[in-house]
């Protein structure tokens, strides 16, 4: 039979200055690993935000990514007019066959350059792409040198305002307008028409090729046909998975919280094993009373266990809190992260995300931290000589 | 000294610690019957082994050799987790330092044996509240230990003694600290417990007053019985 919460909840109120810094210390490391994984739960989530279940993603077998992927003009005849295509009121394919650069542009803040994806589009690429939308300015007009930046990449980068210019591939374009794209991977893009873009960038071919289906299984047969045609090298996967695949770079933010997390956690660890040793050395004889009331030694072990728990879950919650409450402030302030992706070597733009996942994991990981601390100093409560402790100070 | 119907038989104890190379022998071939509702007090010098005897009746400590029945049960054999179990059922315990648990309130503190047992929570109330009122401190069930004077801090630790109706009630030094006037009620108490309850109570004392309000007092001098 366990010892009554209560007695552990009370002496950890009691002895909350000793226990204080140990909940600070495991707020800090939960509160750390919950914002970085959060960073990385962003980024995927841009990736996942990104397409339209009717879409198939259309790029060049062994390619990664649009940049290094070309589809000529003529293989976009081969397939571009295939029955399973879905058509507008006027009978046309809805598809788009894109060129995406990469482009170096100079940051708003005056710190350097960086990379910057431009994405021609075809005359139903925003109509396939609903969830983009447009929030200043018109959508550009072919054959007038203009783009359509993105609002948040407009705030990263100079000379993005609509109205003004900015200067890639020796030409000067105009910016006509800004889009949302819903914290998708858009977000980080700058649009204009396809065909200028090729003329801009000097490209023969194309990088992708967007298709809207009639019907999943249009998309299947439209899929296993593009398989079977040997004079396609084409890779088709749905434009949902192949953007969900492009953000590898949360990897990377996983694996620093994780290691960051480890390392802090060791002197979360440190931590909450000194404030168990210290109670349960202030405690020797409380523990020698509660043996000769019958308690047995693994009832006591198992009280100091949960008392470490406690205190660590309280640190827990209270990392939880402060990286919910960052994340308020960041969307509050309208703060905005940016990386470089691993993908495309362009700069993508993402928000926190914390998961109700991740405060779990977050939790869970200040419980384990906080027992495990326990161990050591709860064994040796449970190990005390009955009379010696009765007899301590 | 009753052979008859005692509840404590102890035989040949003895009890030797080892101090780096020198042994000293806290008791030394002790032989004793306590009988049911008897109030003994044990008193001696220090060093005399009177707390290690009540120790080992009490069973939280083991002797050297010989052995310890209580009502039948030699308490030297049984096993750490069933000795302690068989504390929980059979003894209650009384400290010089009342060793209440600081963060409990009294009512609370008088519970913690009980939730060792099957009661429900309804049942181990009603038995706290008999025994506060037996020791005249139902109305100071909600209070913690440092909102009591001494005395009612001692008067708690008797009614967690015997919340659980054990056979024995065991107090080493139990009015140590308290002023006359709260050892006189602790010991009435305790006498009480013998007399009026039918537990039988041994107390070790230094106290010759104290050793009065018992019905045998038992003379323990470099562990040895000399005088019963």
């Amino acid at each position: 039979m366990a010892l009554p919460l209560t007695y552990n909840l009370r002496n950890v109120l009691v002895r909350w200055r000793a226990t204080l810094a140990t909940i600070l210390g495991i707020a800090l490391v939960v509160a750390v690993f919950i914002l970085i994984q959060s960073l990385a739960a962003g980024l995927e989530q841009s990736g996942r935000n990104t397409g339209d279940p009717r879409n198939l993603m259309i790029v060049r077998k062994g390619s990664t990514a649009e940049s290094s992927s070309q589809i000529s003009r003529e293989q976009l005849k081969t397939f571009g007019y295939l029955p399973q295509i879905a058509r507008d009121g006027r009978g046309r394919p809805l598809l788009s066959a894109d060129l995406t650069v990469l482009v170096s542009l100079p940051r708003a803040d005056g710190n350097g350059e960086a990379n910057v994806t431009v994405r021609g589009l075809g005359p139903m690429g925003i109509e396939l792409r609903p969830q983009v939308t447009l929030t200043a300015g018109r959508w550009f007009i072919p054959g007038r040198r203009e783009a359509v930046v993105s609002t948040k990449m407009a705030q990263r980068f100079a000379h993005c305002a609509p109205g003004q210019h900015f200067k890639t591939g020796g030409k000067e374009l105009t910016v006509a307008g800004w889009f949302d794209g819903g914290n998708s991977a858009f977000d980080s893009e700058i649009w204009m028409d396809a065909d200028e873009a090729r003329d801009l960038f000097d490209r023969e071919s194309y990088s992708s090729v967007l298709v809207r289906m009639m019907d999943t299984n249009a998309a299947a047969q439209f899929m296993g046909r593009m398989e079977k045609d040997r004079r396609l090298p084409m890779r088709v996967v749905p434009e949902v998975a192949y953007y969900s695949e492009q953000t590898r770079t949360s990897v990377v933010f996983k694996v620093i919280g994780t290691f960051l997390a480890v390392a802090m956690s060791v002197g979360a660890f440190f931590a909450a094993m000194n404030t168990m040793y210290a109670s349960v050395g202030s405690r020797t004889r409380e523990i020698g009373t509660l043996r000769v009331l019958g308690y047995r030694r693994r009832a006591i072990l198992l009280s100091f266990l949960v008392e470490g728990g406690i205190v660590a879950a309280l640190g827990g919650l209270l990392g939880c809190a402060t990286s919910v409450g960052l994340q308020s402030l960041s969307v509050f302030l309208g703060w905005q992260f940016g990386t470089m992706s691993f993908n495309t070597f362009s700069e993508v733009v993402f928000q926190f995300r914390i998961t109700p996942g991740l405060a779990a994991q977050g939790l869970l990981f200040a419980v384990v931290v906080g027992v495990l601390g326990s161990l050591l100093p709860a064994i040796r409560a449970a190990r005390l000589p009955v009379i010696a402790a009765l007899k301590e100070v | 000294m009753p052979t008859n119907g005692a509840i404590v038989q102890i035989r040949n104890l003895s009890k030797i610690y080892a101090q780096g190379e020198i042994q000293v022998t806290a008791l030394d071939n002790v032989s004793l019957d306590i009988g049911a509702c008897e109030f003994l007090t044990l008193m001696g010098p220090s060093g005399s082994g009177k707390s290690t005897l009540l120790h080992i009746i009490a069973g939280i400590d083991r002797p050297t050799s010989g052995e310890c029945r209580v009502q039948n049960i030699d308490v030297t054999r049984l096993n750490e987790s069933r000795l302690a179990d068989w504390r929980n059922q059979n003894v209650g315990f009384v400290f010089q330092t009342f060793n209440l648990i600081p963060v409990l309130t009294a009512f609370e503190n008088v519970e913690l044996p009980l939730l060792l047992t099957q009661l429900s929570r309804k049942e181990r109330r009603q038995q706290v509240e008999t025994a506060l009122d037996l020791v005249g401190l139902a109305d100071r069930a909600r209070h913690l230990p440092r909102q009591l004077s001494g005395g009612q801090e001692q008067r708690v630790a008797i009614a967690r003694a015997l919340v659980t109706d054990p056979t024995l009630v065991v107090a080493d030094e139990p009015t140590g600290n308290l002023d006359s006037h709260s050892a006189q009620e602790v010991l009435g108490v305790l006498k009480s417990l013998s007399s009026d309850a039918g537990k039988t109570v041994i107390m070790v004392t230094h106290d010759p007053k104290a050793a009065a309000f018992g019905t045998r007092t038992i003379h323990l001098e470099k562990g040895e019985l000399i005088k019963d």
